[in-house]
């Protein structure tokens, strides 16, 4: 049977809803082992969070290190840990820090590494979506340890419940990785609502705004949705960069996307493209973001939210 | 200081990309400089320039550094026109459709032979959209990282790196001694467009070929290979309505009626 790692993937403390995607994507392959890497003494309480997905056991490593010097100290142990346990598969979540991490992981131990599937199969073969949209490819590791990072939101998830085993290994993060040193860090402002790769739906706003985001914020609220922003609207300082969808910023793939005033750039389009519904409003018939749409209003936002979040609000009473 | 940039030739945004026998049809289809890649060169030429730049006795250098196809020399050569001095095509048959360990293995290799202090990379290529070699190249030079920065600055000694790092997960800020691979996005400046005195400097500029053989790697297998691929089915046409003043009401029929309240 083959041997499926999955590193556990964390906003804050806080376990994210990839982690259950990446189990149920690895217990098609094998028996799946969650990675925990947390500051010292949190590992516990981190690990108790993963209660999703058929894990049968969890490895805890504890450093300071992970937090003071950034993705390379967390690759380095990871690195260690599968030249140790040689897992067949190791998947990580597919953001910045994971698909790093995935590429050092590579390195060290010389095993091929596929970045942002938006699938796997059983038999460990990756389902990537590419080129804007337009193709679909099948993709293998055919040396080393079998890295794929996986598009968080693209997986339904197996429900299972599990009582996984939990094991402590001390590992030293090598001095080489402890090169670049954390100074300072500001976490995201989450501000209530849900992270956005994990959104079921995400509504977004771009310059047509005007730098006012109470209608999307609103109507985002009535869904219970999280809120993201195109460039122009982050570039101005209307909401914060870690809200940017697109090429630059997040790729989310949510069961809905609504996108007001945003007139589709191929670098947004990048970010959204792959999410199942596309809703679109937008005051210029000829937005290019139309083409993408399932449902397209022209119109304001401004009257079209408000009266959109009422109606929301009006069924959900 | 020495400074290299890697950048890549990917093929333009809007174009359209096919695969041939499990590689992106690199040859028919109209090729940029990859624009986050730009970012790059232009906060080479900068840190070069604060620092006395790279006249009479070429104290800061900026390299350009391509691995692809025989015309990704038109990638290096926009870079020149940039304002960068020299630049490096890592060119041979046997690196069409190279994955990403092989990618990162060349570039460490050239690297390493120059002694670079500072390498600077962009982001992401548009095509491949991993971003994963900056730190892959780091991890194989044994050099620290410093990546996703949303600015950078070089200390006047020019001994160490500090950058914010901003990802999804916030912002850090990260300090490391030389030499350092850096990561830049493209909030960090604007790239500046070649002058027509740039173009016509560029010309003379020397851009170095080199084959696998020169770099000194022998023509390894592949760690990952593409099993098939296949065109998706368009997105079918969606609904299109003006809005006549119950656009809002008609929108939350929509989606109840695709159970999304
Ligand atoms: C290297 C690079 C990376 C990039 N990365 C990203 C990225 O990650 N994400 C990203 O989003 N962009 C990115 N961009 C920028 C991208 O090219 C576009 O400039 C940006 O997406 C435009 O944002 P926008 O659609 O909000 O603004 P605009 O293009 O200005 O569109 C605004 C739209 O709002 C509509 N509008 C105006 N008022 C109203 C109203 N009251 N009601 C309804 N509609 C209204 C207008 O008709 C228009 O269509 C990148 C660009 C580059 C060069
Ligand atoms: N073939 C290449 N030649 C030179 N630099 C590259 C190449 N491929 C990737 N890079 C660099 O690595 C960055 C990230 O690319 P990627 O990991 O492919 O998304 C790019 O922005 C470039 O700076």
């Amino acid at each position: 049977m083959s041997n499926v790692f999955f590193l556990a993937d964390f906003v804050g403390e806080k376990a994210t809803r990839v982690n259950a995607e990446l189990a149920t994507a690895g217990a098609r392959i094998g028996a799946v082992t969650a990675i925990v890497l947390a500051p010292i003494g949190e590992g516990s309480v981190r690990a108790a969070a993963l209660t999703t997905g058929a894990i049968s056991s969890i490895i805890v490593i504890e450093s300071a290190d992970f937090q003071n010097h950034g993705v390379a100290a967390s690759a380095d142990a990871i690195a260690q840990l599968v030249v140790q346990k040689t897992p067949d598969v190791l998947l990580v979540a597919s953001h910045a820090f994971g698909k790093e991490l995935a590429g050092i992981v590579a390195v060290i131990t010389d095993s091929g590494i596929i970045t942002d599937a938006s699938d796997v199969s059983a038999e460990a073969v990756a389902t990537q979506i590419i080129f804007g949209g337009s193709t679909t490819v099948h993709s293998q590791v055919v040396h080393g340890t079998k890295i794929i990072t996986v598009r968080p939101n693209s997986i339904s998830i197996d429900p299972v419940a599990s009582s996984p085993s939990i094991e402590v290994i001390a590992i030293k993060v090598s001095e080489v990785a402890k090169k670049a040193t954390v100074t300072a860090t500001l976490p995201p402002v989450q501000g209530g609502r849900p992270e956005l790769t994990d959104a079921d739906i995400v509504v977004s706003g771009g310059r047509g705004t005007n730098g006012d985001f109470s209608a999307v914020e609103a109507f985002a609220d009535s869904l219970g949705a999280a809120v993201g922003a195109s460039r122009a609207a982050t570039d101005a300082g209307w909401y914060p960069h870690t809200h940017q969808v697109g090429q630059t910023g997040k790729t989310v793939s949510p069961q809905l996307y609504v996108a007001c005033g945003i007139s589709g750039a191929i670098q947004h389009r990048a970010g959204m493209q792959t999410s199942k519904l596309i809703v679109v409003i937008n005051k210029d018939a000829e937005a290019p973001i139309f083409e993408l749409a399932d449902f397209g209003v022209i119109g304001d936002l401004f009257t079209v939210l408000p009266q959109a979040t009422q109606g929301v609000k009006a069924r959900k009473a | 200081m020495k400074i290299a940039v890697c950048v890549k030739q990917v093929p333009d945004s809007w174009a359209e990309k096919k695969m041939v026998s499990g590689f992106l049809d690199r040859l028919n289809v109209d090729a940029v400089l990859n624009d986050l890649d730009e970012y790059a060169v232009e906060e080479a030429i900068r840190i070069s320039e604060a620092h006395g730049g790279n006249d009479v006795g070429g104290a800061n250098s900026v390299t350009v550094i391509c691995m692809g196809p025989e015309r990704a020399t038109d990638a290096i050569r926009k870079s020149l026109s940039m304002g960068a001095d020299g630049g490096i095509l890592i060119t041979d048959p046997t690196l069409a459709g190279a994955d990403a360990l092989l990618t990162s293995h060349v570039l460490a290799e050239v690297i390493k032979k120059e002694g670079f202090d500072l390498v600077i990379c962009g982001t992401e290529s548009t095509d491949a959209r991993m971003s994963v070699i900056p730190a892959m190249i780091a991890a194989r030079l044994g050099w620290a990282q410093l990546t996703f920065a949303s600015s950078v600055t070089v200390d006047s000694k020019a001994s160490s790196v500090s950058i914010s790092r901003s990802t999804e997960a916030g912002v850090d800020s990260m300090t490391a001694n030389f030499p350092v691979v850096i990561g830049v996005i493209e909030k960090i400046n604007e790239p500046r467009y070649p002058s027509f005195k740039g173009i016509m400097a560029a010309k003379k500029k020397t851009i170095e070929s080199r084959d696998l053989a020169t770099v000194g790697i022998s023509a390894q297998s592949p760690w990952s290979q593409v099993t098939d691929s296949s065109l998706r089915p368009p997105r079918a046409v969606g609904v299109k309505i003006t809005d006549d003043g119950t656009a809002g009401e008609k929108l939350v029929a929509f989606l109840a009626d695709k159970k999304l309240i």
